[in-house]
């Protein structure tokens, strides 16, 4: 009750002096910033006028495509916690220095700087930034000019660059030697090893294969991973002779999924056999899809299911239906999030990369296994890169070396995505 | 050469994607965005060949008489109601406006039949678990461990158990222990297969563009 009795008084004590303040301010605001400790405002601190940032400047954005100046500034003297309680900063641009200016952005207390993302390419542009305060506003002196331009290559991204390079050169190198002759270890993968025997046991049922190549456009590398694992097992099914049924939620993975489904039975030499009745379109909302995949789930009892593509809440809904009929599930996803769903529920599960292993892996083409092996090379430079940054922050936080944080720091700054 | 002209256009596009990743001056920065319109023109037209394949199956079996003919039968009714419901008697070109008959349906069967669908995830979330967490062996069993202390300390329950009623030290509070394996081990091995899946798309993209993969072009 007490506390409740303290918020009411406060409630109270506000509404009156609210309006109070607010006359305050007016009169403040037209008198000159030095003269804020006459009358009414020298006895009330929190309205006179704020002193303004100081240190202000501005910039081109680096490495961007020249839309965009960074302004920046110290903060006034009375942006703390204090008696003049800043509201924040008003960014007030123009494109003469004798204006006028006009309000392009706001920036909260505490905060130094502001990204104007709405510049022209080389016009000339002048800034004044505003302390604002309930009692009034003080500006920084005219900032200016500062002209926007384009860059011609993001260096806020060049460990990406680097990295990225790197390890492409390593795929590349891979490709090559593969290409000449060299042979490659590439390590077994269970749950491609198993779609043989997945293929096998429906031509023995008698019974069809259903393939999902998840729920996203061809635009989704996994989609994409997802088709061209669809077209190594065509052409085992073509082998087989077992049937295959693949509904899509895209059109477009829909046509795709033809085309690939066409070379494989041709690689197969048994053209005759294919059928565009093989790959159906449903529906593009998820859970039509899903109520669709499932229906054709318990009336054609499939065999062998495979999932492999970019999945979402649908993944756990599909394959406890392929477990409630008893078919060999082989699922496959780089969605973090569904993995788990896939691995309580399928009976073999391609994790991550393995997903985009899986056509290379299945094609047994030299080229394409030097590209894993290439991918391979990549995973040991990311676990020495970790080990060595791990390491050296660590020496750097327990025994205060600067050198070792400094290079630890380096190391992670390289992989950050976002710089 | 039908299978040589999507290839190089496969390529050609791979590049210039990863050209305008790393270069922001026009044109170059715009790439992304025209190839993003053309897919979704492409994208607009390809709906109705869907559509019709949808359409061109369902009424074959149906005429035919196949094995349940009548889930088809349902999806053509379903498919002309919504269509012409659609297009002529909800205000046109403001079909998605509340209010029209499209919305009406689309609000009061296709989001409750949506829901539905959704809700079976409860249920399945439960029959994978059971499953998933039996102690069949030595991983399973830390499974089932991690998972114990988990769904434990992220309910009101396990901290009363650990902070209330045995009165154990901070560190040992069950919802510590949760927070522990969700943001050390959980969050290292999801690191781990984010690692994998991005050298997995750089090494399948590299394949694609290279023309190595092809699979996804027929080249009759």
């Amino acid at each position: 009750m007490k506390v409740l009795h303290k918020i009411l008084f406060c409630c109270l004590l506000a509404g009156m002096l609210l309006p109070a303040s607010g006359m305050v301010a007016q009169v403040v605001d037209s008198a000159p910033a030095d003269s804020a400790a006459t009358g009414v405002a020298g006895m009330m601190a929190a309205v006179r006028r704020p002193a303004p940032p100081v240190n202000a400047g501005a910039e081109d954005t680096p490495s961007d495509e020249g839309h965009s100046i960074n302004v920046f500034w110290e903060l006034s003297a009375d942006d703390r916690p204090g008696e003049n309680l800043v509201t924040g900063y008003r960014i007030l641009r123009a494109e003469s220095p004798e204006g006028p200016f006009r309000e392009t952005g706001f920036s909260s207390a505490g905060e130094k700087r502001y990204t104007d993302a709405s510049t022209v390419p080389g016009t000339d542009f002048y800034y004044r930034i505003e302390t604002q305060t309930a009692g009034g506003s003080s500006s920084s002196p005219v900032i200016g000019p500062v002209r926007s331009s384009a860059q011609w290559f993001n260096f806020n991204i060049l460990n990406l660059f680097v990295v990225g390079g790197i390890i492409s050169l390593f795929i590349g190198y891979f490709i090559a030697s593969a290409k000449r002759g060299k042979i490659l270890f590439i390590r077994k993968i269970a749950g491609l090893e198993a779609v043989d025997e997945a293929i096998g046991r429906a031509t023995e049922m008698g019974r069809p294969i259903l393939f999902i190549p998840g729920i996203q456009d061809m635009d989704d590398v996994q989609t994409v991973a997802g088709i061209t694992i669809l077209g190594r097992i065509a052409k085992t099914i073509a082998e087989y002779d077992s049937k295959l049924f693949v509904p899509t939620s895209r059109s477009i993975v829909m046509t795709t999924a033809r085309e690939s489904i066409k070379e494989a039975y041709l690689a197969a030499g048994r053209p005759d056999a294919y059928s565009d009745d093989y790959v159906q379109y449903v529906t593009d909302e998820q859970f039509g899809y899903v109520a669709a995949v499932d229906g054709i789930m318990v009336r054609e009892r499939p065999a062998t299911c495979f999932y492999l593509g970019a999945f979402f809440a649908e993944s756990l809904i599909m394959a406890e239906t392929g477990h409630s009929i008893e078919a060999i599930q082989i699922a496959g996803t780089a969605m973090p999030a569904q993995l788990p769903f896939f691995v309580a529920a399928c009976d073999y599960t391609l994790i991550g990369e393995e997903l985009f292993a899986a056509s290379a892996y299945l094609s047994h083409e030299p080229r394409q296994l030097g590209s894993l092996k290439g991918q391979d090379v990549g995973k040991m430079i990311a676990m020495l890169a970790i080990l060595a940054g791990v390491t050296l922050l660590t020496i750097g936080s327990l025994f205060n070396v600067g050198i070792a944080t400094t290079a630890g720091e380096w190391v992670r700054d390289l992989f950050r995505l976002n710089q | 050469m039908k299978r040589e002209v999507p290839l190089i256009i496969t390529a050609v596009v791979g590049i210039m994607y990863i050209f305008q990743y790393f270069v922001p001056h026009e044109p170059v920065s715009r790439f992304s965005d025209w190839f993003s319109d053309w897919f979704g023109i492409i994208q607009a037209f390809a709906i109705w060949l869907g559509a019709l394949n949808l359409m061109k199956l369902s009424l074959l079996k149906v005429a035919r008489r196949k094995k349940d003919w009548m889930y088809s039968l349902v999806t053509i009714i379903g498919f002309a109601a919504i269509f012409i419901v659609g297009i002529f008697f909800s205000r046109g070109a403001n079909f998605q406006e509340p209010g029209t008959r499209f919305m009406f349906i689309y609000d009061n069967v296709y989001d409750p039949l949506s829901s539905t669908m959704f809700a079976l995830l409860g249920f399945f979330v439960a029959s994978a678990s059971y499953r998933a967490f039996r102690a069949r062996n030595k991983e399973a069993t830390m499974l089932l461990l991690a998972a114990f202390f988990v769904m434990l300390g992220r309910v009101p329950v396990g901290d009363m158990i650990t902070k209330e009623w045995l009165q154990l030290p901070h560190w040992l509070w069950l919802s510590n222990w949760a927070d522990w394996v969700m943001n050390i081990p959980n969050t290292a091995g999801q690191r781990a297969i984010m690692i994998g899946i991005a050298l997995g798309i750089m090494s399948t993209s590299l394949r694609i563009i290279l023309g190595i993969e092809r699979t996804f072009v027929s080249g009759d």
